[in-house]
């Protein structure tokens, strides 16, 4: 067990070097252009030039991606070009925003899709033919289409839930949780879709295998059957397809957080690209990642921790 | 299994309705996008100050959006962009990962290793941010921009291309071309090519579905390019404009619902079309449930006039056995005979998928099994009155549960024993089938004990609470020589212990010698000889029975025999 996380967290270690310096070093070989994106069309050559030197893009590349690694493992993630910010500031503020968004999105996925999927595979009929329709709409409404349809019915028409906006947890855990009920569910829509397939698939897997019938033999309860053995056994492949999913929802919150104003980090990578600001795209790319990669480290402790010929290592 | 023997794909795509339909709306979807200047005369870029947000109706068909511009114009020529951009993300993506799949299938080893790592890598980074991130370098450039796309997209394909690979490298027909004389490059071409198709064609439209997903949201998001009319943007639009015209957010969101839903029908019917033969097998035919029979049965256990089918085809032809108390006996039959299934019929184990048709069993002059019987009629039974050990001792342990835990559950379950009761009594059924340190194997995982101990354990299982029938099914086959005797022995001296009724389900005349009192002879689902093993064992009635015993006593020598007989 101890080898199998020590390597694990080797490689994510690798991961997100690789991902942080690829990142970096694409987007730094363009040269001044992303200094005239930031200036706009019709700055003069003069002063994107003065610009770049003022911003430190005049120095050798690997002198600017030593600096860079060298703070960013620190902590310091740079200066926006935008506002001169701190760009590990912006992000501790933001962050927790997008992580309550995905946490949350991914509790309520686990939880339906695990439910949803075991139903169907085991009831099978109708529930299981109603799992593969909802699946099919999920996966082709777009979640943006689907939040504006939630704001204007249940916001705008009912005005049941706020529209938009955040309330932090420490200020009124009550508004906090309202106001993710409308981004949650719009971004959990489609991610319920797909995972509830593979948790379906996963346990008509499980059920084929011989034991089960040995377990049926015995004269088990089936309720105790699914709800242990086929749970248990069906938990490693849908853990594995959440750790996949929660890195969509991640994606996914660069448009949900617009379509709600939510002040998290997805709303803030797009500003920060269509402004130009390299820096702060680049620190939100990198934390991004780092948190992935601890996710997956969580995961791979879950799964290891359910798989006995892993922990017995 | 490619399906050879059936109708090409085409063709079986063209008899399935959700196939039919999808593809009659993506062509429309396609011919909507060629044709949109003749479908409609308005310009999709034309702007007018004085038509803003019109209602749908009159010369606007869908009304106008925020600037003026026909929206239905803007739907159609929106096509060209969508399944342009769809075309390009599925083709980068192919083009990368498909080679790249095949060699990390074909040849395994340190380039799998690496391009398994590349393809991990790509898919714990948010697609959506790392294109952002593109955009703030380049602008928003669309080509490009499906360019990267695609590259994030390529690991789905990737790893759905290196296991099929792998698979069909597993296949001893590949070592046979490499002997051969193959090229590496042929063998690919010829064989791995062919069996990674269909799989692809269902990952292409999935993802073609997904690509569009994702292009709508950049261009809603404002950062694709603003000079041609997109979906996304519309709905972007819609988006600033929910208050004043509702509306108009519904037809960009269902041009991108129906469309995607149609690539994602097409998938899954070719799924079902290229899965055909397992999803087919599956299906039960439908049985008119009858009522529960009323006719009176002695014994311990009887069936009379079984019938099984799996969909379509019947596995079991109407077969008649019984056991008294305290009797063994044997149902031998090649595999495949139906002796296994006659028995799960009867403990209402049948896989999915098979049914009763006809016939029904009683235990103890009890119905517990008919067409249509529900599952109670046999539940209460199960593991009380039956017990029942499998025939691979290491797939019917759960390899997630200590072999304790598995034990205890039915002890609790059906005797409400304690836990500490039921770990007592468990410890004594292990030292009972004869493992030498119970308190070890109790607190074992199924993998760290052999396959005989497996075998041990489950039979201890199955007498856990002190049934009056126990059915063993193939309860040696998978064991090594040495521990097949013991374990037979094991069941003998348990079954004159406890005085149980016992049924073994073998294929060896060997375990029906040395333990039955009874045999029942089965062949293609049917009991064709039946009696005393003595009588049996001399005096063989059934050509079938002849062969057994010939081929058991003296090698392979009768088979020619039986076969010059039968020819005559």
């Amino acid at each position: 067990m101890f080898v199998f996380l020590a390597r694990r967290l080797m490689s994510g270690f690798v991961l997100v070097a690789v991902v942080g310096s690829l990142t970096f070093v694409t987007m730094s070989l363009s040269g001044t252009d992303p200094v005239r994106n930031l200036l706009g069309e019709n700055a003069t050559q003069e002063q994107v030039d003065a610009r770049a030197a003022q911003l430190g893009l005049d120095r050798p590349l690997p002198e600017r991606y030593l600096d860079w690694a060298v703070s960013a493992v620190q902590g310091d993630l740079g200066t926006s070009w935008v506002n001169n910010a701190s760009v590990s500031q912006v992000i501790g503020q933001r962050l927790p925003v997008s992580l309550s968004l995905v946490i949350a999105s991914t509790l309520v996925t686990a939880l339906v899709s695990v439910a949803l999927g075991i139903a169907a595979a085991v009831r099978k009929g109708f529930l299981d033919r109603l799992v593969q329709v909802l699946a099919v709409a999920g996966y082709a409404l777009p979640n943006f289409w689907v939040a504006l349809v939630l704001v204007s019915f249940f916001a705008i028409s009912l005005r049941l839930l706020p529209a938009t906006g955040y309330t932090p947890l420490t200020t009124d855990p009550g508004k906090w949780a309202l106001g993710l009920v409308l981004p949650v569910a719009a971004l959990a829509i489609g991610t319920i879709a797909s995972t509830t397939q593979q948790v379906r698939a996963a346990t008509v897997d499980v059920l084929e295998h011989d034991f089960v019938r040995t377990l049926r033999s015995r004269g088990l309860p089936s309720r105790s059957i699914v709800g242990v053995h086929v749970l248990r056994n069906a938990a490693g492949p849908a853990l594995t397809v959440l750790s996949l999913q929660f890195v969509a929802l991640l994606a996914g919150t660069v448009v949900i957080e617009r379509v709600f104003a939510l002040p998290g980090v997805g709303s803030m990578v797009v500003s920060s690209a269509t402004a130009g600001d390299l820096p702060m795209v680049l620190g939100i790319v990198t934390v991004m990642v780092v948190v992935v990669v601890v996710v997956n480290l969580l995961v791979d402790v879950a799964t290891g921790w359910l798989n006995p010929k892993v922990r017995a290592r | 299994m490619t399906p050879k023997s059936q109708p090409g794909l085409g063709r079986r795509l063209l008899r399935n309705p959700l196939a039919v339909g999808s593809v009659t709306v993506l062509l429309a979807i396609v011919l909507a996008a060629l044709l949109a200047p003749v479908l409609t005369s308005w310009d999709p870029s034309q702007a007018s100050a004085r038509e803003i947000l019109l209602p749908p109706g009159g010369e606007h068909l869908l009304g106008t959006d925020s600037a003026g511009r026909d929206i239905l114009a803007r739907l159609l020529h929106g096509t060209r962009f969508t399944l342009l951009g769809a075309v390009l993300v599925i083709g980068v993506a192919f083009v990368i990962a498909v080679p790249a799949g095949m060699i990390a299938g074909y040849f395994g080893g340190r380039i799998d290793a690496a391009l398994s790592w590349i393809s991990d890598l790509l898919m714990s980074i948010p697609n959506l941010v790392i294109v952002l991130a593109f955009i703030t370098v380049l602008g928003p450039r669309t080509t490009i921009v499906m360019l990267i796309f695609g590259v994030l997209f390529a690991p789905g394909t990737y790893r759905l291309t290196r296991s099929a690979t792998r698979a069909v490298r597993r296949e001893l027909y590949i070592d046979a071309a490499q002997v051969s004389g193959l090229s590496d490059l042929r063998i690919i071409r010829r064989h791995v090519l062919r069996r990674v198709r269909s799989p692809l064609m269902i990952q292409a439209s999935i993802a073609a579905g997904v690509a569009i997903v994702l292009q709508s949201s950049l261009d809603f998001l404002g950062v694709g390019d603003p000079r041609d009319p997109r979906w996304g943007q519309m709905i972007n639009d819609a988006f600033l404009n929910i208050y004043r015209a509702p509306l108009m957010i519904l037809w960009p969101g269902l041009a991108i619902g129906i469309t995607v839903a149609a690539l994602a029908l097409l998938g899954s019917a070719l799924r079902d079309e290229i899965e055909a033969t397992s999803s087919r097998r599956g299906r039960s035919a439908r049985v008119r449930p009858q009522a529960k029979p009323t006719d009176p049965a002695e014994g311990l256990l009887t069936i009379r006039g079984l019938r099984i089918a799996y969909g379509e085809v019947e596995v079991v032809h109407g077969v008649d056995l019984s056991v008294q108390p305290g009797e063994v006996l044997g149902v031998v039959g090649e595999s495949g005979s139906g002796k296994s299934q006659t028995l799960f019929a009867a403990l209402g184990l049948l896989s999915p998928g098979g049914r009763i048709t006809e016939g029904a069993a009683w235990v103890d002059g009890q119905p517990v099994a008919w067409p249509g019987s529900p599952d109670s009629a046999v539940t209460a039974l199960r593991g009380r009155t039956i017990g029942y050990v499998p025939q691979e001792p290491m797939a019917n342990l759960d390899p997630s549960f200590t072999v304790g835990h598995q034990l205890v559950e039915p002890l609790r379950h059906h005797l409400k024993l304690s836990r500490s009761q039921a770990r007592l009594r468990a410890l004594e059924l292990l030292k009972r089938v004869g493992i030498p340190d119970p308190e070890r194997t109790f607190s074992a995982y199924p993998h760290q004990i052999s396959g005989g101990m497996a075998q041990r354990v489950l039979i201890a299982g199955a007498i856990s609470c002190s049934p009056r029938l126990l059915v063993a099914d193939e309860p040696t086959t998978a064991l090594d020589v040495t521990v097949q005797a013991e374990v037979l022995e094991l069941l003998r001296g348990i079954q004159k212990d406890e005085g149980m009724g016992m049924i073994v389900i073998t294929h060896n005349l060997g375990v029906v010698a040395d333990i039955c009192d009874r045999v029942a002879v089965m062949q293609n689902g049917q009991v064709v000889e039946n009696g005393s093993v003595r009588d049996v064992f001399a005096r063989p009635q059934h050509s079938y029975t002849k062969m057994l015993l010939a081929s058991t006593l003296e090698g392979a020598a009768s088979r020619v025999q039986l076969d010059s007989e039968a020819a005559r």
